[in-house]
């Protein structure tokens, strides 16, 4: 019984963290991007602006929800869910802290990164159900840069994988006692943070929306609280990444002095500033570049990194 | 006017004596009247078989005549159709003017000879009614499809006031918008490919990558470009119509909105035209006022471009700093002018007041701190790996003989390796005087346009601070009788007489003498000109403006055919045009 209590209160405490986490990063990035673009961001509402968020999410609730009629209603509808589900689903994995954890199973990672796969379909259909031709562009771009990177996002954890000997997260951080993975694996790092990136469709990859290009992009055609959950759905993204980042390649909580949760939230802020720095920073590649580079560069790098740590793995062993 | 002696000669020998002949204007160019039947082998002929040629259709336009009253030694017409050629080598231009009646509107089209007289004849039969004949896609392109009437006919109404109220009743709005639904059988297009439908896609009029209310309709195969119509107008004000009603020097102010972000740089070309109409000679202090604050402004418009082109290849930062340093630039145009975007600053023989203390002080911190900005640009835009991948060889003029063809000019038709700045060819503002570099680049493409147009900014200061360091002392404004408003001292406020002169010359502006000017110059975009015709009035009889934006914009398709969506966007972003520059 006291079991199950604390489960459900772990559950709720890490949905409650995560959604206020992803909300409170629409300000921590107006704030950034304005600290780094010489200007003041959002000051106005709130101590720093702080109630930005809240007043922007009350707006968000009031919007008229507006379907268009040319629309594919059921899956238009779907779509903005299908973004928040697998990504909330995905930190159901997460070990936080030691004891911090909804669920620990054995194939812990592969669960995280079928869930993240599943996710770009929302984008997908979003794009088609939108039934207009910029919302189907982005589709079509966002299904050419899933197939893209998808393919070397699994591949460069494989080397995580083979020195951790499980696929279970909190081993995994549990074999970064002595020594963080980003050292061995620094290629494997490098690789996964691009398709991080990729992946929660940030720039410089935000090549399924494209302001300046296609308008809005897949979700052209969303208003109200179905915007809200892409919207919202993108920032849970950022934090998983970043989450994601840490726990295999960082050590997790691990780290001297702290308690473990606060070396973990240190460490997945550092990516999530990060993001946003990358956001700040650069422009954005064509579609087809962003693929030649995905298949011709990052493919092959990720499996020459797995060749080269299961022959180490190997060598070692024996 | 030995060279007009040989052209003429040579045109008369070519296609007889009374097909050829000879009108002096006042500002020089060598102009000649042709009838219509003659006109196309005329121009063919300049085009082609002459040494030197006139290769370049720097112009196409037409004047009402029919209520005109000094037209000595013109040939008798309701219409006159005015062509002005461009030679690069004789570094000259040549204005071919063709008489028409009101009866028979009609001409040979020459969109056969330069590609950019399409858009050119389009205009003038949409402004005028003179239709060409065998021009490909004869329809309105400043006015929308239902207009009624040719606007810059003389009989054609410019005040709202003279046209009745203005309803849209339900029919007419679903008329209207059906009418802008793009059929693309009318423009020649397919719907469907070898295996795939194409998509029609809408860019615009209202997007976030068109800087302005621009539509462009591109026909896409996946996210291919197969083809592209631009279709322009929506910000068409009138300003050559309004330019018939504002007297001379109340017209200034209208120059400033047509490139906007360019402000003093528009006034100068009108008073380029206008001094030349009237000959006035301003001041060496004005002239070197001119010059700096222009080029103040080429650095002012360079800077939006440099950041919105950053914006538009997905760079969310660079637009906020480049602002940031165009509002430096504002602050000192502040200082001088008392306005910023629109200055209204220049006046008929000189600008309106001189100096203000300290103005150097600002402009010294400027030149200061503006260098190493620009260096930290280099570094986060023009070296950025992923901005050059975007930009190089993308959206590339074949050459600069294809430039030309096209009537392309400024930053863009340098970037294709040709060194061609009319502040070095044809100086005007005592330009003469300074030390600069022409910059060029080789390849034409995006990348290379934008290298352009960063080497001018630092070339921009280098003028300016020639400016600072040897500003003439002297007037401000020339005492000549035309120039306009007239300065109080030393005439006015002596006996009523002098009093009268002065209200006069204020309110009415000046009495210019008959005759007709091309004044042009250098300005941010490229070759920005106004032919100016006076019937010895207060007001222009005609004012035409010539400007680069419109030129760049039509040489759209010929720059994305074959690319991506996200091309076509990087190419909008490099070509550098403005819509009230385009539309006018």
């Amino acid at each position: 019984m006291n079991e199950a209590i604390i489960h459900v209160i772990t559950v709720l405490g890490v949905l409650f963290v995560v959604l206020n986490i992803a909300a409170g990063l629409i300000w921590v990035e107006r704030r950034l991007l304005a600290l780094w673009q010489d200007r003041y961001g959002p000051n106005r509402v709130g101590p720093f602006g702080l109630l930005q968020v809240a007043a922007d999410t009350v707006k968000l609730f009031f919007k008229e929800d507006w379907i268009p009629p040319f629309a594919d209603k059921a899956v238009f509808v779907l779509a903005p869910a299908i973004v928040m589900l697998t990504a909330l689903m995905s930190f159901t994995m997460i070990p936080v802290a030691p004891g911090i954890q909804i669920s620990d199973l054995n194939i812990g990672l592969l669960f995280v990164l079928g869930m993240s796969s599943l996710g770009v379909y929302s984008v997908v259909l979003g794009g088609w159900a939108s039934d207009n031709k910029y919302a189907l562009l982005g589709g079509l771009r966002a299904a050419a840069q899933m197939l893209s990177y998808e393919v070397f996002m699994g591949l460069s954890l494989m080397g995580v994988v083979l020195l951790a000997g499980s696929f279970r997260l909190s081993a995994i951080v549990d074999a970064q006692r002595h020594m963080w993975f980003v050292v061995p694996q620094f290629l494997g790092f490098v690789l996964f943070m691009i398709a991080g990136v990729a992946e929660t469709r940030r720039l410089p990859f935000d090549i399924p929306e494209a302001e300046s290009e296609l308008v809005a992009g897949f979700h052209s055609e969303y208003s109200g609280m179905k915007f809200g959950m892409f919207f919202v759905g993108e920032y849970v993204g950022v934090v998983l990444i970043s989450v994601l980042i840490t726990v295999l390649f960082f050590g997790g909580w691990l780290g001297p002095g702290l308690v473990p949760i606060a070396w973990f939230l240190i460490k997945v802020f550092a990516f999530i500033g990060l993001f946003i720095l990358l956001r700040a920073s650069l422009p954005r590649p064509r579609f087809d570049q962003l693929m030649s580079w995905g298949w011709k560069l990052m493919l092959p790098l990720a499996l020459c990194n797995l060749v080269v740590t299961g022959a180490i793995v190997m060598a070692t062993r024996r | 006017m030995i060279e007009t002696a040989t052209i003429l000669t040579d045109l008369q020998e070519k296609f007889g004596v009374e097909s050829v002949a000879p009108e002096t204007t006042r500002d020089g160019i060598p102009t000649f009247w042709t009838p219509r039947g003659k006109v196309r082998d005329v121009l063919s002929h300049l085009k082609t078989s002459i040494s030197d040629p006139y290769r370049m259709l720097y112009d196409l336009t037409a004047i009402d005549e029919r209520v005109r009253k000094h037209r000595d030694g013109q040939p008798p017409s309701d219409y006159t159709l005015v062509y002005h050629l461009l030679s690069l080598g004789r570094n000259e231009y040549i204005r071919i003017k063709v008489p028409l009646q009101a009866d028979s509107l009609n001409v040979d089209t020459i969109t056969g000879l330069w590609p950019n007289a399409n858009w050119l004849e389009r205009e003038v039969w949409d402004m005028f009614g003179v239709e060409f004949d065998g021009h490909p896609h004869l329809t309105r392109i400043l006015m929308p499809k239902s207009w009624v009437g040719h606007p810059l006919r003389k009989d054609h109404p410019a005040r709202a006031t003279e046209m009745g109220p203005f309803r849209l009743p339900e029919e007419k709005k679903e008329a209207e918008q059906e009418a802008l639904r793009f059929d693309p059988e009318e423009w020649g297009m397919e719907r469907a490919g070898e295996d795939s439908d194409f998509i029609f896609l809408n860019v615009g009029p209202q997007h976030p990558g068109t800087h302005g209310v621009l539509r462009i309709v591109v026909q896409l195969d996946g996210e291919e470009i197969v083809d592209c119509v631009p279709e322009i107008g929506f910000h068409h004000r009138g300003a050559e119509k309004m330019g018939e009603r504002q007297s001379w020097h109340t017209f200034i102010p209208y120059t400033d909105r047509i490139d906007y972000l360019a402000g003093v740089m528009n006034n100068l070309a009108y008073l380029t035209a206008y001094e030349k109409l009237s000959g006035i000679t301003v001041p060496p202090r004005a002239q070197v006022i001119r010059v700096m604050l222009a080029e103040l402004f080429r650095i002012i418009s360079h800077l939006v471009w440099y950041g919105t082109f950053a914006q538009d290849l997905g760079q969310l930062s660079p637009v906020f700093f480049t602002f940031n340093d165009r509002e430096r630039a504002f602050g000192i145009i502040e200082a001088i002018c008392g306005a910023r975007m629109h200055p209204n600053w220049f006046r008929i023989g000189g600008v309106a007041q001189d100096l203000p203390k300290g103005w150097d002080g600002m402009i010294k911190d400027f030149i200061k701190y503006f260098p190493p900005r620009l260096v930290e640009y280099d570094k986060e835009i023009m070296r950025n790996r992923i901005f050059k991948a975007r930009t190089q060889g993308v959206g590339a003029y074949e050459s600069a003989d294809q430039a030309i063809e096209w009537g392309v000019t400024g930053p863009n038709l340098r970037a294709c390796g040709l060194e061609w700045d009319f502040r070095k060819k044809q100086p005007y503002s005592s330009y003469e005087q300074f030390e600069f570099d022409i910059p060029i680049a080789q390849h034409g493409d995006c990348y290379d346009r934008a290298v352009v147009r960063v080497e001018e900014m630092r070339q921009s200061l280098r003028i300016i601070e020639q400016c600072v360091k040897n500003m003439p002392e002297g007037a401000y404004k020339s005492l000549e009788e035309l120039s306009a408003p007239p300065l109080k001292d030393p005439y006015t406020m002596h006996d009523i007489e002098t009093l009268i002169t002065h209200f006069l010359g204020v309110s009415w502006g000046p009495v210019t003498p008959p005759g007709e000017a091309l004044g042009a110059i250098e300005a941010t975009k490229g070759n920005n000109g106004y032919y100016l015709v006076s019937d010895g009035n207060t007001v222009s009889y005609r004012t035409r403006i010539r400007t680069p934006s419109f030129v760049n914009m039509q040489t759209l398709p010929i720059l994305c055919r074959g690319l991506m969506v996200a091309d076509l966007l990087a190419i909008l972003g490099s070509i550098d045009f403005v819509l009230a520059d385009i539309d006018r």
